[in-house]
């Protein structure tokens, strides 16, 4: 699983939909490991203004990345500067993760992750 | 033919030896690739996106996608969602790009607002018709999908899904289901009135950029060789009131009707029903 995956996914559990702290879910004993992609420099100027920032900076340190800036950089950035390309490029789209678990910060639920696989089946009564 | 869907549960139905003969028969996987590309030039993306792939499966659609040309647009990525563990094992196995998901879209769609460009699903969303459960229904299941969908797709995206409708009435539930999410509907069908009809509802989030009819499917099929519009649609500005007379047949007609659905008796409509009383001898 992608960390801009990660930046996407909420909690499923219905009564979480309300609650802001349901995203972004927290990794949890997380085992990483790191693909080869090629850069498509055009998919993260597309993808940039979706991208939740500060939910990136806390799921990436909470992956044990160095901190990340406060402000995103912008598609001007990106475009001229090939180093911050390249480390969005692997933080993004490069690093998966492959083992552990994602905890809900509303209701505690947590997902997990098996060979890069979520598990976001919910029993019935969270459903 | 026989429909898997009316006997068993999509992730009862897909077992490891399912999955596998789904993966390996060549002739779906020829069918699931043309597919795949009708729903991606109904797509018509020019960049590339970040697309949900809803009951991605064994990642055959998937596949397609991530493979798309530089000059086409390409290549996406893509998130896939399905039910059945091990077709998704068999997407392990076949080392597909996109990351994957075990989830249940009759559960919703677990992704924020406005996360994805497009959508797109192939042979799938036809399993919501059918519920497992006592506590569960067809109609729920398709309300939190299409919600969920609706949600997650950003403004101006699209969402093509290819389906197998049992009937006119599965079809017609599931459009409807899309219609009250918020979508602006539409439905293709490819070879119409043979037993390989292929049915492509195709979903509009918001007004598109491109402006005019409201951005729904027949600014997308205009231009494309063969195909037919047929729009049912009520054409003209008019609203529904004002064009039946107050007292008239066909008011009291709907009047009678709306009162018959609110769980009224009412009586049987007859000859008699709304005609005048003409001064007798």
């Amino acid at each position: 699983m992608k960390v801009l995956t990660l930046n996407f996914l909420t909690c499923a559990v219905k009564m979480c939909k309300a609650s802001n702290d349901s995203f972004p879910l927290h990794p949890k004993d997380a085992e990483l490991a790191k693909d080869d992609v090629e850069i498509n420099l055009q998919l993260l100027v597309n993808v940039l203004p979706r991208i939740d920032w500060t939910a990136l900076r806390t799921t990436s340190t909470e992956l044990g990345f160095p901190e990340l800036p406060e402000q995103p950089p912008t598609a001007e950035d990106l475009t001229s500067d090939e180093k911050m390309l390249q480390d969005l490029h692997t933080l993004l789209l490069e690093t998966q993760m492959i083992e552990g678990k994602l905890v809900c910060g509303h209701c505690g639920h947590e997902y997990a992750v098996r060979e890069g696989i979520a598990n976001f089946l919910l029993p019935s009564h969270l459903v | 033919m026989s429909r898997p869907e009316d006997t068993l549960s999509a992730d009862v139905h897909y077992d490891d030896v399912e999955a596998r003969k789904y993966t390996t028969s060549s002739r779906i996987k020829n069918i699931q690739a043309s597919m795949t590309q009708r729903a991606l030039e109904l797509l018509d993306l020019q960049s590339p996106s970040f697309i949900l792939d809803v009951g991605c499966g064994s990642g055959l659609s998937g596949e397609i996608l991530s493979d798309v040309p530089e000059d086409e647009g390409g290549p996406h990525v893509w998130v896939g969602m399905d039910i059945s563990a091990s077709m998704l094992d068999v997407a392990l196995q076949r080392d597909v790009e996109g990351d994957l998901m075990l989830a249940d879209i009759g559960q919703g769609v677990p992704f924020r607002a406005g996360s994805f460009d497009a959508a797109i699903s192939i042979s799938a969303i036809q399993w919501l018709c059918n519920a497992e459960s006592s506590e569960t229904s067809p109609a729920g299941r398709l309300s939190r999908f299409f919600n969920g969908l609706y949600a997650s797709l950003k403004r101006g995206g699209r969402a093509v899904c290819q389906f197998y409708p049992k009937n006119d009435v599965q079809k017609k539930m599931i459009t409807s289901a899309a219609v009250k999410a918020g979508f602006s509907a539409g439905l293709l069908e490819d070879d119409p009135e043979t037993k390989s009809v292929k049915v492509y509802l195709v979903l509009t989030v918001g007004g598109s950029t491109t402006g005019g009819n409201g951005g729904d499917i027949t600014n997308v099929v205009e231009g494309m060789d063969g195909v037919d519009v047929v729009d049912l649609r009520k054409k003209g500005g008019k609203s529904g009131k004002g064009e039946i007379k107050k007292g008239s047949k066909a008011w009291i007609i709907n009047k009678k009707e709306q009162m018959e659905r609110k769980g009224k008796i009412v009586r049987a409509t007859s000859k008699y029903t709304g005609r005048k009383r003409r001064i007798q001898f």
